[in-house]
């Protein structure tokens, strides 16, 4: 044994030789998901007076392919809901993730039955309240921002792996109240988390092309906090409606289905299978530059 | 008991020459001496219910649940030495996440069985450790009809799941329980610790086979049968702590939760006033007793 610990345990150089490192070298570097694979795209979100609502529409496409329907919009609770636009292999990820999350809560925040005001409807059907089962979370403590919170940290902790989850969430909801104000009343959440771990809110959110298409829309409707407090819930849906129908004309990425989901301190509704309705393409006579038009 | 080890106790995973592991039947000793649980499974649901004896007037009421919750929709109660029944949920949980995460579905309450029979049966097999010092009894609800994979995108094939028999009936409410040796077996109401004779001769006169006692019926006699199971050490202090879980359509919605307080309470009232009654009127049969 020699005085150089980084060679004990070693075949002796003096008699071996040295090591070849090039045997176990791998012939290219470690990489992780450069892009995302099938992806799913507009999720918008709108603050109004108690509440939020937020929508997505339901394809999964695989490039330019339209794949398969999917969910895009997930409750997390009574007092959350996500919205993924991105892969939505992640996105899975990040459901049972999350579901593994709220089973651990829940353990930790005892039985806790009586005091949990169940907002599943009693009659609900047996399948959807089979949905509840799977993901409501309820007796968890986890409202929005704290959600948010966690999400944020997760998603940078895989973009500083240089492993991101290729996702921008939006992140619906109640805010719990602040530590010196525990009995204030629960406020509307709204803020985003990309793959990079970027967080930030605003009274209208939007990821994909709805940060192009839907945005300028919904920031006339809310331009700020002040104007949330002015629009009740109607007029909130309505925009959101509105701008769910401007994805469907423009954004070729797009599918006239999609999932609607509202939370308020009653609890979450949502609804997985929204129209757009009203639709005229009496527009599209007037565009010119492409397709079939001869002139 | 009658025999003493002789010698062939000091080890586990050494047999007698008469064939017994003296250290499981030390085992099942401590489990006698703990406070009396009990589980009922009822047409509807199961009702797991504890006689938590206060040690020390220093506790806070209602403080330190002692039945724990595994996965969403299954409960545990366990007589005996309190931490190693906090160790078997901690274990259970453990097996419950490991199998959602390879299967993207809950785990079966007979496959949590399964694996818990199996991981105390181990403790009875090496020198180096000891049985477990409890008899624990799972309660569960599986799902009747088809649930969602966990983190399912889409609809999935119209069939749902495969693997289901036609006409079968599969899911529902489901009771184990789990001793020292790692025997396990699937029970209509099981009762465990130091008043279990008298909880289950109370059990039996219910009919459980018959399929006929509601969830509400289920929690009101499991307050009773822990009252009366309580009769023969009353001089101590107890609180009854009670869970339930219920199919979809149920009060809990297929979640394992605690008894709400009014309910409880009324069981508990209901539970002591036939008490009373039993003390009045000792002559009559045992049969009138139960009408009430």
């Amino acid at each position: 044994m020699n005085h150089l610990p980084q060679a004990w345990g070693r075949p002796r150089d003096d008699i071996y030789g040295a090591y070849n490192h090039a045997h176990l070298a791998p012939s290219h570097p470690t990489t992780h998901t450069q892009s995302p694979i099938v992806t799913g795209t507009s999720v918008i979100a709108l603050k109004f007076r108690g509440g939020v609502v937020i929508a997505a529409d339901n394809l999964a496409s695989y490039g330019s392919l339209a794949l398969h329907r999917r969910e895009a919009a997930e409750k997390f609770n009574d007092k959350a809901v996500l919205g993924f636009g991105g892969d939505v292999s992640d996105m899975q990820y990040l459901d049972r993730y999350l579901n593994a999350l709220a089973i651990r809560e829940n353990y930790s925040s005892g039985s806790g039955a009586g005091e949990k005001a169940s907002s599943t409807s009693t009659d609900a059907s047996e399948e959807e309240r089979a949905e509840s089962l799977d993901n409501e979370g309820a007796g968890t403590g986890m409202a929005a921002n704290n959600l948010h919170k966690y999400l944020q940290k997760l998603l940078y902790r895989r973009r500083s792996d240089f492993n991101p989850l290729w996702n921008h969430i939006l992140i619906a909801g109640l805010s719990s109240p602040p530590p010196n104000a525990p009995d204030a009343s629960p406020q509307p959440f709204l803020k985003s988390v990309d793959l990079l771990g970027t967080a930030f809110g605003a009274p209208s959110l939007a990821t994909g092309f709805g940060a192009h298409l839907a945005q300028p829309i919904l920031r006339r409707v809310v331009p700020d906090e002040e104007a949330v407090k002015k629009i009740d819930e109607a007029t909130a849906v309505e925009a959101i409606r509105e701008c769910m129908k401007v994805l469907w004309y423009r954004d070729a990425r797009s599918l006239d289905r999609y999932s609607l989901a509202v939370v308020t301190k009653e609890g979450v509704r949502l609804s997985e299978d929204e129209r757009v309705e009203g639709q005229s393409w009496e527009f599209a006579e007037g565009i010119r530059g492409y397709g079939t038009q001869v002139v | 008991m009658t025999s003493i080890g002789t010698g062939y106790d000091l080890s586990n995973s050494v047999f007698s020459p008469d064939g017994r592991n003296f250290q499981v039947e030390y085992a099942m000793k401590a489990v006698e001496n703990g406070g009396t649980a009990i589980g009922i499974r009822c047409k509807d649901g199961v009702v797991l219910a504890l006689e938590k004896l206060v040690t020390s007037k220093l506790l806070k009421p209602g403080a330190n649940k002692r039945i724990s919750t595994v996965d969403r929709n299954m409960g545990v109660v366990s007589a005996g030495l309190t931490p190693d029944g906090r160790h078997f949920v901690s274990r259970a949980r453990d097996e419950a996440a490991q199998w959602r995460s390879l299967y993207k579905a809950p785990i079966p309450t007979a496959a949590l069985a399964n694996r818990m029979g199996s991981y105390v049966q181990a403790y009875t097999l090496y020198s180096s450790v000891r049985p477990f010092g409890v008899t624990a009894i799972i309660g569960g609800w599986d799902s009747e009809v088809e649930v969602p994979v966990d983190g399912q995108v889409g609809a999935g094939p119209a069939v749902g799941a495969g693997g289901k028999k036609e006409g079968e009936k599969h899911g529902g409410p489901y009771l184990y329980m789990i001793e020292p040796s790692g025997l396990y077996w699937g029970y209509y109401g099981a009762a465990t610790g130091k008043g279990r004779q008298a909880a289950k001769s109370e059990l039996e006169k219910l009919d459980l086979a018959a399929g006929n006692l509601t969830l509400e019926e289920g929690v009101k006699e499991a307050a009773r049968i822990i009252y009366v199971a309580h009769e023969d050490s009353k001089d101590k202090e107890f609180e009854l702590e009670m869970t339930w879980v219920s199919s979809l359509s149920g009060p809990t919605k297929g979640r394992h939760e605690e008894v709400p307080q009014k309910l409880r309470e009324e069981a508990e009232r209901l539970a002591k006033k036939s008490l009373e009654g039993d003390d009045d009127e000792d002559d009559k049969p045992e049969g009138e007793k139960m009408e009430e």
